[in-house]
Formats: C-alpha cells, sequence, structure tokens
C-alpha cells in the first residue's frame, strides 16, 4: 500500500482527498493529512457568513467523522516544518516524522500585507481564517464598547469588498480604501467599478480609491492611515486584504523550484521539480499564474489524483477565471476576456441603467460571431447563459446586443434559446466540472429522478451554487423528454399537490391520515412532509385542533410548543392585539420566575417563556390558563399575531381604533391551520406604527374607512402588501379577510405564505380581487362559511390538553421513569438563563 | 459531548444478553416514538403501526447532540423505515440507523419484543 501524504487541509487540499476516495485504485493507498489550523477543512468562499451565524461546523466541508469513516489519518492543529525529499519523508513541529511515496502540496496562501511602516500596531488584522473573523470580531466589540466606531479596510478586491462589508456587519463605518482608481481592478473596467461604487455606497460603504498608505497613524494602536498625498483617513481598526501569497516555505527550503514572486513551480501534470511531490490550489505556480479560485484548484486536485493513480489527465495550458457572486447584496459577474487583455480588435457593447444600478458589457468579435467576455454588475441573472455562450462558442443572435439588452418586445424567452441545445460536453457547474451530459445522463440512467437527486450524484450546484438554476431547468427538460411528468406531488408518498389533496379530503371526508394514505397515496407509509401538511388540511376542512392524530404533527404541534436548541421549548400565550392587563403582565412574570424560564418580548410584540422541559409544559400551561392566557399558537403554521398600534383612544393622530380591531381580528382566526404562518398589522392612521404593511393582511385607518392590504412578508423575502380594497367598514374587512385567507388556505403550495402564492397566482392582484370582491368564480359564500365554521369551532389545544389524561401522557420525557432529562445543560447569560452552546 | 456518543452501540439480535422490560406498549404513541430510560441511556421506543414492527434506537441526535429522536415524526423513504428529527429533519434509517439525508454518523439500533402486551429492548449488557 502507498502513502500518500498531503500538507494543507484547505478546501482545495480536501477536495483532493474527496476525489481520491472515489477512485477505484483507493484502496491501494493510504492518504495522511496534516492541517495547521485547529478545525477540518471548511468553506473559506463563504467565509462571511461566519458573521451571519453560520458556526465553523455549518462551514465545514465534510462531517466528522468523514476522514475516519474513509480511513484517512487527519492531523489538525499540525504543522509540517520540514521535507526530507531524499528519505520521503516529512516532519512536524514537534519533530514526528511520517514517510511517503507522494507528497501533495496543498500549503494555500497567506494573506500578504504590505510593508507599511505601523502595520504591527494593534487593531490591524487580515480576513484569512476563522480565528481572524473571531480576532476582529472582538476587536470590533471593544472598540464599540469605547464608542470608537470607524474601520477601514485595504484593498478594494473580491475579499477587501467582503470583507468591508463583514465590517459593517459588525456595526462600524467601513471605509474601502483602494490604490488603484477602481474597485476589482483585475475584474472590473470603470463603467463597471462606478456602478459597483455607487451601489455599495447606497449601502452604507465609503469607497476611497487612488489613494497609496505611506504609514499608520497612532502610539500603541492604529489611529488612522496617513496617505501619500498628505491627506488622512482617522480609523480605529484596519483590515488588510491587500492579496494573497502563496505559502510556498517548506518547498522552498526542501530545494524545490520556486517563482521568482513565490509559488512552487508545477507543470501540467501539478508536479512539482520533484517528480514524487505535487502542488495543488494557491500555492502552485502554474502557467506562470496562480489561481485564486477555486474552481481551477479543485480541477488541479483532480489532475493530482489522476496522475498518483496512473492516470494521464493534464491541466489546461489556459483557464477560465470567469466568476460570478453576490456581494453585499450586489450581483457582481465577470466572464472571460471581460478587460480585453488579449487587445484584439473588437466590439464593445455597453448597457447601463444608473436608476436601477445595472451595468453589463460584453465584449463581441469584430465579425459579430463570438462572445469574448464581459462584466455585469446589478443584475447577473443572465450569467449563466451568456457563460455557456462564451465557453461553448455558440453562435450569436443577429443583434448581438440582444444578450444584455434582453429582447424586447416578444415573448422574452431565454437567451440561450432551450439548454437542451447545449452541447453535452457544456460545462453547466464550474465549481464541480460538472457536464450537461453528466446531469442530463444521472436521469436517463435512472440514477436520479429530480434535482436533489442529480445534485446528490453529480454533487452539481455545490460549490458556490450559481448553476442551479440551469441544473433545474436541465433536469426538468430531460424529464420532460424521456416523457416523465414533473410532479408537484408534495412528497414521494403523494403524487398529488396539496390542492388536490384538499379536494380530496374535502369531499371524501377523511378524518384520518392512514385513509388518505391508503387510497390516494403510492403504497409508502408517509414521512416528514406529507404528515404535517395533511394533518393542517384535516384541521382546516374538519375544523379540529392539533390534538386529534399527534403522530402526524409536526414536533411543535404535536407538543404544542416550540423546540429550541437544547430539545427544550418555549412557550407563547396569546396576547390578542397586544393589549394587556397589569394583573396579566404580573402573572407571566410569576410564572417564568415559578419556572426559572428565559423571557423574551419576541419579534411579534409578545412574551417568550423559553427553557421549558417537556413534563414542565403543562404546569406551566395550566398556570397560564389560570390567568386568563390561552394558547398562542406560536408553534404552529397558523395566525400568530395582529399587531397594533395604540389607536385613537389614546394616541392624538389616530383615525380609528386599531386596538379593538386588532383584537377583534386576532381572536377570529386564532387556531386555523394554514400553509405558512400568518401575521396581520392594523394601524390607526398613515404613520402606520403597526408595520401592517409588512404582514399577509394589514389595516390602515383613512377617512372614510380602512385600507385593506393583502400579501406583505417579513421574513427572508420581504415584501409589503399591496393595497386590495380602499376605505371599507369593519363588516367589509371581516369579508373580505375570510375570503381571501380561506382561499389562500385552500389553494397554496405546502409552506408558502401569501406573498409567494400572490405573486405566482395567475392573474395577479387583479384576479385576485376578482374572486374575492367581485366573485367571479362564486364561491365567495363557500369561502365564508367555511371559515365561520372554523372561526366557531375554535378550542384551545392547551386546555383540551391538560383536561384530558391521554393526551397528558405525551408529556413526560420517559415512558418508565418520572426522571426528567438529564443531558440538559444551561448557562446563564444577561442574568438569564440559555442553552449551553453547541459544538 | 463525545463520550455520550460513545455509550450507544448498536446491539444485533444475536449479542442480546439482557431483555430490559420496558413498559407496556399502550405506553407508547400509534406511528410515533416516546422514550425509555434504561441505566443511563435514553432509548427511542416506535412502534410502526403500519408496518406492524417496533424499532429503538439512540435518543440522541448525533447532529447536535440533544436528545431528542423519540419526538421525531416516522414514516419511510423508499421503503426503508426512517425517523426524522425534530431539530433539523435530519433522518435515520429505523433497520440501520444510518444517516438517509446526510453524511451524519449512524445511530445505534437495538432489538425490540413484545411479550404479553409489554416492550422489551435488548441490550448486550
Amino acid at each position: 500500500m502507498k502513502k500518500v501524504v498531503i500538507i494543507g487541509n484547505g478546501m482545495v487540499g480536501y477536495k483532493f482527498c474527496e476525489k481520491f476516495v472515489v477512485s477505484e485504485k483507493f484502496t491501494d493507498y493510504k492518504l495522511i493529512v496534516f492541517g495547521e489550523e485547529p478545525r477540518r477543512a471548511y468553506d473559506r468562499v463563504h467565509l462571511s457568513e461566519f458573521y451571519d451565524g453560520k458556526t465553523a461546523e455549518d462551514l465545514s466541508m465534510s462531517s466528522a467523522n468523514w476522514y475516519k469513516d474513509n480511513n484517512i489519518d487527519l492531523h489538525t492543529s499540525e504543522m509540517i516544518t520540514e521535507i526530507n525529499r531524499e528519505n520521503k519523508t516529512v516532519a512536524n513541529h514537534r519533530g514526528d516524522t511520517y514517510t511517503y511515496d507522494y507528497l501533495v502540496l496543498a500549503t494555500g496562501s497567506s494573506a500578504f500585507v504590505p510593508p507599511i511602516q505601523g502595520v504591527d500596531k494593534e487593531g490591524v488584522f487580515v480576513y484569512r481564517t476563522i480565528e481572524d473573523l473571531e480576532a476582529t470580531e472582538a476587536y470590533a466589540k471593544k472598540l464599540k464598547a469605547q464608542g470608537k466606531t470607524e474601520a477601514a479596510v485595504l484593498g478594494g478586491g473580491l475579499l477587501g469588498l467582503e470583507a468591508a462589508n463583514a465590517v459593517k456587519n459588525l456595526g462600524l463605518n467601513a471605509h474601502v480604501v483602494e490604490f488603484a482608481p477602481r474597485l476589482m481592478p483585475r475584474q472590473l473596467d470603470k463603467g463597471a467599478s462606478d456602478m459597483l461604487q455607487a451601489k455599495i455606497e447606497d449601502l452604507g460603504l465609503k469607497v476611497h480609491l487612488s489613494k497609496q498608505t505611506q504609514f499608520l497613524q497612532g502610539e500603541k494602536s492604529i489611529e488612522g492611515l496617513q496617505y501619500v498625498d498628505d491627506t488622512e483617513l482617522k480609523v480605529d481598526m484596519l483590515v488588510v486584504s491587500a492579496g494573497i501569497r502563496p505559502r510556498d516555505e517548506v518547498a522552498k527550503e526542501c530545494g524545490l523550484e520556486v517563482g521568482t514572486r513565490g509559488g512552487i513551480i508545477v507543470n501540467q501534470k501539478m508536479q512539482t521539480s520533484d517528480e514524487n511531490i505535487y502542488a495543488i490550489g494557491e500555492c502552485a505556480l502554474l502557467n506562470k499564474m496562480i489561481y485564486g479560485l477555486v474552481a481551477p484548484g479543485y480541477d488541479m486536485a483532480e489532475v493530482a489524483v489522476q496522475q498518483i493513480t496512473g492516470g494521464n489527465a493534464e491541466m489546461p495550458e489556459s483557464i477560465d477565471m470567469s466568476t460570478q457572486l453576490k456581494l453585499i447584496g450586489t450581483e457582481v459577474a465577470s466572464f472571460g476576456d471581460a478587460l480585453n487583455e488579449a487587445k484584439e480588435v473588437i466590439d464593445e457593447i455597453t448597457y447601463e441603467n444608473k436608476r436601477k444600478g445595472i451595468y453589463k458589457k460584453i465584449n463581441v468579435s469584430k465579425d459579430g460571431k463570438k462572445l469574448l467576455g464581459g462584466i455585469l454588475i446589478g443584475d447577473s441573472s443572465d450569467y449563466n447563459s451568456l457563460f455557456q455562450i462564451y465557453i461553448n462558442g455558440i453562435k450569436l443572435p443577429e443583434e448581438p446586443e440582444d444578450l444584455i439588452l434582453g429582447s424586447r418586445g416578444g415573448d422574452g424567452g431565454g437567451l440561450l434559446g432551450n439548454v437542451m441545445d447545449l452541447p453535452d460536453d457544456a460545462q453547466i457547474c464550474s465549481c464541480e466540472s460538472v457536464t450537461k451530459g453528466q446531469i442530463c445522463g444521472a436521469i436517463e440512467n435512472g440514477e436520479a429522478t429530480d434535482v436533489a437527486g442529480v445534485i446528490g450524484c453529480t454533487k452539481a450546484g455545490t460549490g458556490c451554487g450559481g448553476c442551479k438554476p440551469m441544473v433545474t431547468d436541465l433536469t426538468n427538460a430531460t424529464l420532460k423528454s424521456l416523457g416523465i411528468e414533473i410532479k408537484d406531488g408534495v412528497c414521494e408518498h403523494f403524487e398529488l399537490s396539496r390542492q388536490d389533496l384538499y379536494k380530496i379530503i374535502q369531499v371524501k371526508g377523511y378524518t384520518k391520515f392512514d385513509e388518505v394514505l391508503d387510497n390516494h397515496g403510492n403504497g409508502g407509509h408517509g414521512c416528514e412532509l406529507c404528515k404535517p401538511l395533511i394533518a393542517s388540511l384535516m384541521a382546516t376542512i374538519n375544523a379540529d385542533t392539533a390534538n386529534k392524530e399527534y403522530a402526524i404533527q409536526d414536533s411543535n404541534d404535536r407538543f404544542l410548543a416550540n423546540i429550541q436548541r437544547n430539545g427544550t421549548y418555549s412557550v407563547v400565550p396569546r396576547v390578542p392585539g397586544g393589549e394587556i392587563t397589569p394583573d396579566k403582565l404580573i402573572a407571566l412574570g410569576e410564572i417564568a420566575k415559578k419556572y426559572d424560564l428565559y423571557t423574551k418580548v419576541t419579534g411579534g410584540v409578545r412574551i417568550d417563556l423559553f427553557g421549558a422541559t417537556l413534563n414542565q409544559l403543562p404546569l406551566i400551561w395550566k398556570d397560564l390558563i389560570n390567568n386568563g392566557f390561552e394558547s398562542g399558537h406560536a408553534y404552529g403554521k397558523s395566525l400568530r399575531t395582529v399587531k397594533t398600534c395604540v389607536g385613537s383612544t389614546w394616541c392624538r393622530y389616530g383615525m380609528d381604533e386599531s386596538v379593538s380591531f386588532g383584537i377583534e381580528l386576532e381572536n377570529r382566526y386564532r387556531g386555523i391551520r394554514a400553509p405558512h404562518k400568518i401575521k396581520g398589522g392594523v394601524s390607526g392612521c398613515i404613520r402606520e406604527c403597526a408595520e401592517a404593511r409588512g404582514k399577509d393582511f394589514g389595516l390602515i385607518a383613512v377617512e372614510g374607512g380602512w385600507n385593506l392590504y393583502v400579501g406583505g412578508n417579513g421574513g427572508a423575502t420581504p415584501r409589503h402588501a399591496e393595497l386590495f380594497a380602499e376605505q371599507i367598514d369593519n363588516e367589509t374587512v371581516i369579508k373580505y379577510l375570510d375570503r381571501y385567507l380561506m382561499f389562500y388556505m385552500r389553494t397554496a403550495k405546502p409552506l408558502q405564505r401569501t406573498a409567494a402564492w400572490q405573486e405566482r397566482l395567475e392573474g395577479g392582484l387583479d384576479y385576485l380581487k376578482e374572486v374575492i370582491i367581485d366573485d367571479k368564480l362564486g364561491i365567495a359564500m363557500d369561502l365564508e362559511n367555511e371559515m365561520k365554521t372554523l372561526v366557531n369551532k375554535f378550542e384551545c389545544e392547551w386546555t383540551q390538553a391538560i383536561n384530558d389524561p391521554e393526551i397528558m401522557k405525551r408529556f413526560n420525557h420517559f415512558v418508565n421513569s418520572d426522571e426528567e432529562d438529564d443531558n440538559i445543560v444551561f448557562v446563564p447569560m444577561r442574568e438569564q438563563k440559555m442553552p449551553e452552546p453547541w459544538k | 459531548m463525545e463520550e455520550i456518543l460513545t455509550k450507544y452501540k448498536t446491539t444485533r439480535l444475536e449479542d442480546v444478553k439482557v431483555w430490559f422490560k420496558a413498559a407496556s406498549v399502550n405506553a407508547f404513541p400509534k406511528d410515533g416514538g416516546a422514550c425509555v430510560k434504561y441505566k443511563d441511556l435514553q432509548i427511542a421506543v416506535f412502534n410502526f403501526i403500519r408496518l406492524n414492527k417496533w424499532y429503538a434506537t439512540q435518543n440522541l441526535s448525533p447532529e447536535k447532540n440533544e436528545m431528542v429522536l423519540s419526538r421525531g415524526m416516522i414514516g419511510d423513504h423508499n421503503g426503508v423505515p426512517k425517523v426524522a428529527c425534530p431539530l433539523h429533519k435530519k433522518t435515520f434509517s429505523l433497520e440501520t440507523g444510518e444517516n438517509l439525508n446526510g453524511n451524519l454518523t449512524a445511530i445505534a439500533t437495538y432489538p425490540v419484543k413484545i411479550e404479553d402486551d409489554t416492550v422489551f429492548i435488548g441490550f448486550e449488557e
């Protein structure tokens, strides 16, 4: 068995192992990996998501046991400091030696820190590893506590802009300082840079171009940047992101050839000057270039694996550096020869829309036949198509400008026409080198039957994810070509859609999951997708609570509370309209104290009590019910809150009594089950203090009645509600809302919120008005009656639970013991408690 | 935390030395799960009525090391009976313990037998 030692456990080093594992010859080799970071390889491309709450584990490229399961020895926190080529051994910092037959250097690169006087001052950071980010975050916190807020990022390249956004997200004012006269100078021209600058300045970042820093001001810690032109920028922190330097120290020391400006020289086989040693990724100097993108690194890993296992793959002389990313909420993409570095005679076509912040440029060969490259800022939705045209040399349309202007008039079909017209070897996913042929093949040979399956067996779309829309299109087109209907079935157990199931359950009068499954399923036994869905439909149709058949309810509905991180629950009683008496407020505090619960006002302005164990739930509910509370349904796909402002009773601007009406509406729709959660808002005047237009339904009091808005959404995809009816009275509001909500509950897809439902409704808002207001379909009365049944049959689920010994059995942690779960650990935080952090 | 995980080891029927009397059949929800305490172990037991089978696994979800699997929903994927963890819907085969929609470590499974309407779980020690 031959030994392959890999130095470096970054993205490329990991990819090397991953590709080796699937090689047919894998069992003839033993892999030993050394990484100097304390953790397993993680996704450095998405590093900034660390500040958005992703953990190191979320970013990890593999599961904890992946290496072990594949019999690979992984040494973390271990630095290889010496290579002995004669004896074929490596030694770590402790002097332990390991032999190898093949050595792979995947040592990557380090952040380049320019030799500016003062870069060793306190408050200067680089942006490279999770540890760097943690240090930056800690320092930013310290600064903020001292009232200091200014931070600069040195470098306006790709990574610099990422870093600037990260700094901004830490709550500091971010300044981007770039030496060149434009942003992302290696990818963008002046026009694109101007547009990008305008977009990111809109977001509150400041850009300083053509600025050369002479030294850093400050005694011990940094206080400012002194520029060569005698101006200065006062900052309290600096993140250096001025490029990368290949890590070639250990290679240099053992006598491998390196480039004059660094980088381990390799041939097209990724071999260094020693034929038993390979170098891949950002430490390798290939074609006299260091490639700082992940896709070429992955290709190098593949070539090295093939070479070591006896294959003959080689890297090409020219490597595509196209890239697409979402930067600070702005789409940026460049492909091919965007800056016309080849200096050919070309036609440059530019489209600029300052109002929308869109800049697009393509370089087309003089004869108008070939696309050579381009840049997209602000809207890169055509990137995939343009990239396919470029990389496959597809013939351009008569008027090449159509490629970026869109076909004016006509039905605006895709640029490529049909994705199936692409050649089989067209590369769809450049991160994982997956071709159209592989994607379609996976379906044709039965390996996959849907998009998830295709992604599973080809890995397409698992890198940057930019190709996912095209993978979906190809999958669906292939299925269609094979005569397979593209299902909108809810899961593998039902080929029916939610809407079809609704009708079936209603007409047949089913009350049990098994009846539906046995009569209309495909012979399986159900799953976590179809069970809660059918539970919700039956609750709506039969006006039942979630207590009826609890094993088909989602965990939250089964236990009538929200399961939280450590398996404990949070409890939210209903506080209709947000109005609460002092006595009730005191009761909430006392109950929280009695059960030692963490308390917080929720985003929906109710009071959330956290940290209840399963067996405590009924006890807490009992106390709450005794004090006049009822289930808040905060756990269900049901009505959450109707948020209100103070209203005309107290407010000097109030036009109408928003609180009373908000309470009435909340009590009306409490407990109903829907495809997703529903929120409402009622504002007493156009100052809109209840933010009613961010809700599924919203009311604003105006002269002469209420304006009704529908289909608003906060959350991940915010959307303002649209004006549905004007100056209507309370009774009409209720009539329209009954119809609107019921129509939504009947026809939406599973887990589709009103905003998305409304957006995809054929005919849009006008159609909705025809159905709801004009009763075009003649179903308005049915909808109203169905809603009335639900309203009249409301029952508090908590009360049901504590009054029924059968239901109460659900809340013991063990069925054979009264003990509680001893695995739960709380730690203190801001005078309350929180779950022990996940490791 | 790692040591908690190592306490749970799949037990094959032929290796069972102890049949632990857990509880009456009625203590378990139909087509659902509940948790049984055995020494310092937490075992999730599932009454899969549609298959007329009982399954037992560790209660510990290997994703975040929380004691929650017994509260998950059961069902099948391509005919393989499974449980979905209530935290993030990671699914595990009830037959082999394998993680069906990811690459987490497999969970430990234990033999179950029913005698006189009583549920017994098999352990090696």
